[in-house]
């Protein structure tokens, strides 16, 4: 099997689930005529005509209240969000309204809608317009959050997203859009985390391009002897826990790799969940984090700000050896 | 420099409401139907008018936004509407909506009451309710939301010959959501009705001292067909209303309607209302919907004032018989089964 762009693939499933469910309708700031500014909707108003796939005025506000209020009405809508970002204007919608409304009807009104945004640093957009603005959305019940690392984890998941019957943030990290791959491959569900590679000295969690950078770092100490197991979490509400407890079970060392802030985040809840539940499981817990600050936007203070391959293999190293690691954010 | 602060002056009933629909032309009203209007609008009234000792007494509890006075925009649209198929989003300030939708009011008042047998199963509460059974998408909790949540109700009914309502107040007009939905839906040519209720405040502040500008010329710049009527006139309303509602079931896209109201009570619970000035809420008394409907049947239908004075007695029953109920019904219990995703 030939190997597709990440990009492709989420056009791909866009693409299918359209053409199999005429409840499905998707809308977005360029994304019908123009293809999408990160081109991962082109020729999807040409096949399901523009009564389904249409452009929106530039009003995050409307289009999130808009996705609600369609879901509601038996639609199911996917809308794009520009960049990450741009979600603080459309937390109303999402969090007031969408996630909200099976609960409050008493599971009477579902609410099946997506919204995808394209996130993350590592560009050099500066510090609006490469957040991961996922602890924003964490604490918010009623609301899935998809994460996917590769092109068959993103044509799968948006398909399963789609279907779900609840609200899902699905999140395509900008850094990924041209990576290659097959797809079709392997089955992937939403809340389920996948094993990516075995080891058996520390376990590593994290999740979207840094799952890459992490897998280059298992790699680089593998060579010294040290093996690291890697967990992509693919979904990061809700999380998989049994998936990483049964790891840590093995190896008793966590990792959480996480790019985002340090306070607040979901590797702080993935550490606060296992100590919680296996404590006498664990000789050591740690997390690598990008540092409290806004992000920057020179290439090397970005570098420095991102937890790059080298830094998440000094990290594991000083732990392991017991020593303080200076790169440790 | 200093600024004297003079006493704000009363906007009064006479000054600020449009001219009347009836004078445009002729109006057939059945009586019939006034008096099922009527009786609606006494219903809305009096569950109102039950909720505020109830939360005095520590019954009904957070809070809560009375529609008291502004019965005839809810009753006048929502009676219009086919509550199977079309959808109406309303706001905190919802009571009157859902009731003149066909939701249950003993289910609006248990839900009040925080009971297992209120609409929402005491989950939701004043600000809340959602009963898409009675065509009711939900009432939101913040200002603008329902502009929204209509807007995309819209999106999914376009083409069906079915509409979307969405109701908010004159504070909505300076929100965000306000603009972006106009647009959004003048666009995409969205079947939606957008109802302003301007009862001349937003919270404590008149509507005025914060609004740039007429209401009503928002949607017109935007091509938006939109009328400004007396939101007290029950007739006024119905006609306006029904028209635009026909033009949008053409297929004619989204209409504004700006009705001017007033509110009898305070913004909320426990708001008293003492910034308004001196004699303005008892100058729109006399305009009260149900004081000029009671007027109208029997000045101008020639229903006899004993039929409209049996209405008030069997509602007046029928509410207190509900808050009876309603106060010895069970609390509930949390679901296990019901958890933050639909399967």
């Amino acid at each position: 099997m030939s190997e597709i762009a990440f990009r492709t693939a989420i056009r791909d499933a866009l693409d299918e689930e359209l053409a199999l469910d005429e409840d499905v309708i998707l809308f977005g700031e360029d994304i019908a005529a123009p293809g999408g500014v990160w081109a991962t909707t082109p020729g999807l108003q040409q096949t399901h005509g523009s009564d389904r796939v249409f452009d929106t005025p530039i009003s995050e506000l409307a289009m999130t209240g808009a996705a609600f209020g369609s879901a509601a009405c038996g639609k199911r809508p996917v809308i794009e969000i520009m960049f990450g970002d741009f979600l603080t204007i459309a937390m109303d919608g999402l969090v007031n309204q969408a996630a909200k409304w099976w609960f409050l009807s008493g599971g009477k009104v579902r609410v099946p809608l997506v919204v995808r945004s394209a996130i993350g640093a590592g560009g050099q957009f500066g510090a609006i317009h490469s957040q991961t603005p996922i602890s924003w959305f964490l604490g918010v019940p009623g609301l899935k959050i998809v994460c996917p690392s590769t092109p068959n984890d993103a044509k799968a998941l948006l398909r399963a997203s789609v279907r779900d019957d609840n609200p899902v943030l699905f999140l395509e990290h900008k850094r990924l859009y041209a990576m290659k791959g097959e797809v079709d491959v392997e089955p992937a569900e939403i809340g389920s985390a996948r094993v990516v590679r075995d080891g058996s000295d520390v376990t590593l969690v994290t999740a979207m391009k840094s799952v890459h950078d992490s897998m280059a770092a298992a790699e680089e100490l593998a060579a010294e002897g040290i093996e690291v197991e890697v967990i992509d979490l693919r979904t990061l509400r809700p999380l998989d826990f049994p998936t990483v407890l049964a790891s840590v079970r093995r190896t008793h060392r966590l990792l959480v790799v996480e790019e985002g802030p340090r306070t607040g985040g979901w590797a702080g809840e993935l550490l606060a969940e296992i100590a919680e539940l296996a404590l006498e499981e664990l000789d050591d817990a740690w997390r690598l984090t990008c540092p409290d600050t806004p992000i920057p936007y020179s290439p090397p203070l970005e570098g420095a700000f991102l937890p790059s391959p080298a830094a998440i293999a000094a990290s594991i190293r000083a732990r392991l050896s017991g020593a303080p690691s200076e790169e440790s954010s | 420099m200093s600024t004297a602060v003079t006493a704000p002056e009363p906007r009064l009933p006479h000054e600020v409401l449009p001219a009347s629909e009836a004078a445009k032309g002729a109006r057939e009203v059945p009586a019939e139907l006034a008096l099922e209007l009527y009786r609606l609008m006494v219903l809305i009234r009096d569950v109102e008018d039950a909720v505020q000792p109830l939360y005095n007494a520590g019954e009904i509890h957070g809070t809560t936004h009375l529609c008291t006075g502004e019965e005839a925009i809810g009753v006048g649209i929502c009676t219009l509407l086919d509550p199977q198929r079309d959808r109406v989003a309303s706001t905190y300030r919802g009571h009157g909506h859902a009731i003149a939708l066909g939701s249950s009011a003993q289910g609006l008042l248990d839900e009040l009451l925080g009971k297992a047998t209120g609409t929402g199963g005491g989950r939701a509460g004043s600000m809340n309710v959602i009963d898409l059974e009675h065509g009711l998408l939900g009432c939101f909790g913040i200002v603008g939301g329902s502009m929204a949540a209509a807007t995309g109700a819209a999106l999914a009914l376009k083409g069906t010959g079915a509409i979307a309502v969405a109701f908010f107040g004159d504070g909505t007009a300076n929100q965000g959501y306000f603009h972006e939905c106009l647009n959004f839906a003048q666009v995409h040519r969205l079947p939606v009705l957008f109802v302003c209720e301007n009862n001349l405040y937003g919270e404590f502040t008149p509507f005025e001292a914060i609004t740039a500008g007429a209401i009503s010329a928002r949607p017109d710049v935007m091509g938006i067909p939109n009328a400004r009527i007396n939101g007290n006139d029950l007739w006024d309303v119905r006609d306006c209303a029904g028209r635009f509602i026909d033009e949008i079931r053409a297929g004619g896209g989204p209409r504004f309607l700006e009705a001017i109201t007033y509110r009898f009570g305070g913004h909320s619970r426990s708001d008293p209302g003492a910034y308004r000035p001196d004699g303005e809420l008892d100058a729109w008394k006399q305009y009260d919907p149900l004081v000029l409907e009671r007027r109208h049947l029997v000045d101008e239908l020639g229903v006899d004032a004993a039929v409209v004075d049996a209405i008030d007695q069997d509602v007046a029953a029928e509410v207190e018989a509900m808050v009876e109920r309603g106060r010895a019904a069970a609390w509930p219990t949390p679901d296990p089964d019901l958890t933050e995703f639909a399967p």
